[in-house]
């Protein structure tokens, strides 16, 4: 009885084990890849460099068009950073209107947020990028910053509502009786409890600035702007495919802050997915 | 006692401010603008033409139109199902605290991390090519690979099988799922002798349903949306001969190649009731299979 018992736990963990290897094994092999001289990535399976080399960082890290890539990582968390504060704060004082205020057309309007959350970006995308274009904000950050800091991330403020409808309300009437103003109340009580929920909504805001692709494609032009997203398509018009090794390299490097966020705040990040179903 | 209200009313909607100038200026008024667009020709240089409804009739019989819709709804319908089954499986197994699942869990959501990356899509590029790891693995058992990106018939399965690829976030909706059903009910069920088996599909699987319609319904919207590895796999033309041509992707070529702006902007409305009309219908559905406690 015990050893089937173990003889079942060995079958499991080895059959998970060799299920998650495959799956992980494409973003291993880059990893290893990386490694390798441009010959060695395109002859045999081996999985380990037979030569370790650091040479496609080296010539990765030079960039494209005269910047160094560390250029794009840096506008890269430039821009989220900038969304992390533009999400936050915007979509906090939505959110707390919404789960602790009382006004005539909160479930109304409520219900018109969820909706948007529906909408495909699509249907505004367009007569955006007409408009940002006449105000000459196309080729800068604007287009891509200042929305953040009107709640336009309906999601989030879903989510942060969630988290605050979650606050008791017996913990914000003392405060309420002694003549607390409901700016204070936002400032003082709310946010601070409200931390772990802005945590997530901060990492979720890296996470998809980090990937975005489409939107900082239209709207950036000048390769002095360019994000990582941007600078890794070019890499592979100005190179070709003859430089996989150093385009390797730099996928690599474009993971790191990625993976970094996440080992750093898997909590906040399983606890957003849990509680609104998105996606990481 | 008549109980206090909080707050003044106009507190309330200065604290909903940013986003009421948001849901004006960022979504009613360009919605308004792109709907109007969509009945005009506009090619951002001269002001635009009122044309009816052209683009649409255009789009009616744009043969690429229909291919994109063709080649999206195969994306949508045949990847994501798949995607569910194995995040549903995978949460399952997954579920019960022991050595190693956290660990386990990392790896499994990995790939959902990483997978909206361009650095990814790129990574796929190469791993299907023709000299791609998956050909070389292959000629290790004597099996010639094709260049899979390459041949229409493939090309598209590569890009599902990305999307599958990325089931994990699934996965851990799925466990948060899982984690609030009551071990009580299980419990019962073993004294009354039900099998694990049937314990999954009439417990498990009923209690878990509501989260796995709103995952659908959020999955399908996504994916109805999905752009980025169309654009880089395929070198942002939707080749080979618009196999890999997704519906955004055209979009995108219309209104940003070839200045199209009222036909993008007509795409954009049809891809609005596409997705209005499916979502419709699973809600619709949803009242045949999803179970509701009250």
């Amino acid at each position: 009885m015990r050893f089937k018992k173990r003889a079942s736990a060995l079958i499991f963990h080895l059959l998970i084990i060799a299920f998650g290897f495959s799956m992980l094994y494409p973003l291993l092999w880059m990893l290893m890849a990386s490694f390798k001289s441009n010959q060695e990535i395109f002859a045999g399976v081996n999985f380990f460099p037979k030569a370790p080399t650091l040479s496609n960082y080296a010539s990765g890290l030079k960039g494209v068009s005269g910047y160094s890539f560390f250029k794009f990582i840096g506008n890269s968390f430039l821009l989220a950073a900038a969304c992390i504060i533009g999400n936050i704060v915007s979509c906090s004082m939505a959110a707390f209107a919404f789960a602790k205020l009382e006004f005539r057309l909160n479930k109304i309007l409520f219900s018109v947020m969820m909706l948007t959350l529906m909408l495909p970006f699509h249907v505004r995308l367009i007569p955006q990028y007409i408009v940002f274009n006449k105000i000459g904000w196309v080729d800068t950050y604007l287009p891509l910053i200042i929305p953040k800091f009107f709640a336009t991330e309906g999601f989030f403020i879903f989510m942060l509502t969630q988290f605050m409808r979650g606050i008791s309300n017996e913990l914000l009437e003392a405060p309420r009786i002694d003549g607390c103003s409901t700016w204070k109340l936002f400032i003082n009580f709310i946010i601070p409890l409200s931390l772990p929920g802005l945590m997530t909504v901060a990492v979720f805001t890296f996470i998809w600035t980090w990937n975005d692709f489409f939107s900082q494609m239209i709207y950036l032009s000048n390769p002095s702007r360019f994000t990582v997203a941007v600078a890794l398509r070019m890499f592979v018009d100005a190179t070709g495919q003859s430089t996989w090794g150093a385009l390797f390299a730099m996928s690599c490097v474009s993971l790191i802050p990625l993976f970094a966020f996440f080992v750093g705040f898997q909590r906040y990040l399983i606890e957003g997915i849990a509680a609104g179903g998105v996606k990481g | 006692m008549k109980r206090h209200a909080i707050n003044k009313p106009w507190e309330a909607y200065l604290f909903l401010l940013p986003w009421l100038i948001g849901l004006l200026c960022f979504t009613v008024i360009p919605m308004v603008l792109s709907l109007y667009f969509s009945f005009t020709r506009y090619d951002m240089a001269k002001s635009p033409v009122w044309i009816g409804l052209g683009n649409y009739v255009a789009m009616a019989k744009d043969p690429r139109v229909l291919k994109s819709i063709k080649v999206t709804a195969t994306y949508v319908f045949l990847g994501i199902p798949f995607q569910l089954a194995f995040a549903l499986l995978l949460a399952v197994v997954l579920k019960k605290p022991r050595f190693g699942v956290r660990f386990y869990r990392t790896v499994y959501y990995l790939p959902s991390l990483f997978g909206g990356s361009v650095a990814v899509a790129l990574l796929w590029r190469q791993v299907f090519n023709k000299e791609g790891i998956i050909n070389r693995l292959l000629a290790l058992v004597s099996i010639q690979g094709k260049n899979w990106i390459a041949t229409p018939d493939t090309a598209l399965y590569t890009l599902i099988l990305l999307s599958v690829w990325q089931f994990g976030a699934s996965m851990v909706i799925f466990l948060g799922g899982l984690q609030q059903i009551s071990q009580d009910i299980y419990e019962a069920a073993a004294i009354d002798g039900a099998s694990k088996f049937r314990a999954f599909f009439t417990i498990t699987l009923p209690l878990l349903t509501p989260m796995v319609f709103f995952n659908l319904v959020m999955t399908v919207i996504n994916a109805f949306q999905a752009f980025t590895p169309s654009y880089i796999i395929s070198g942002g033309t939707g080749s080979p001969v618009d196999s890999t041509l997704f519906y955004t992707l055209y979009l995108y070529i219309n209104g940003f190649k070839q200045f199209k702006m009222g036909y993008a902007s007509a795409m954009a409305w049809v891809l609005l009731a596409i997705i209005g009309l499916i979502t419709a219908l699973m809600f619709g559905a949803a009242k045949k299979w999803v179970y509701y406690d009250d």
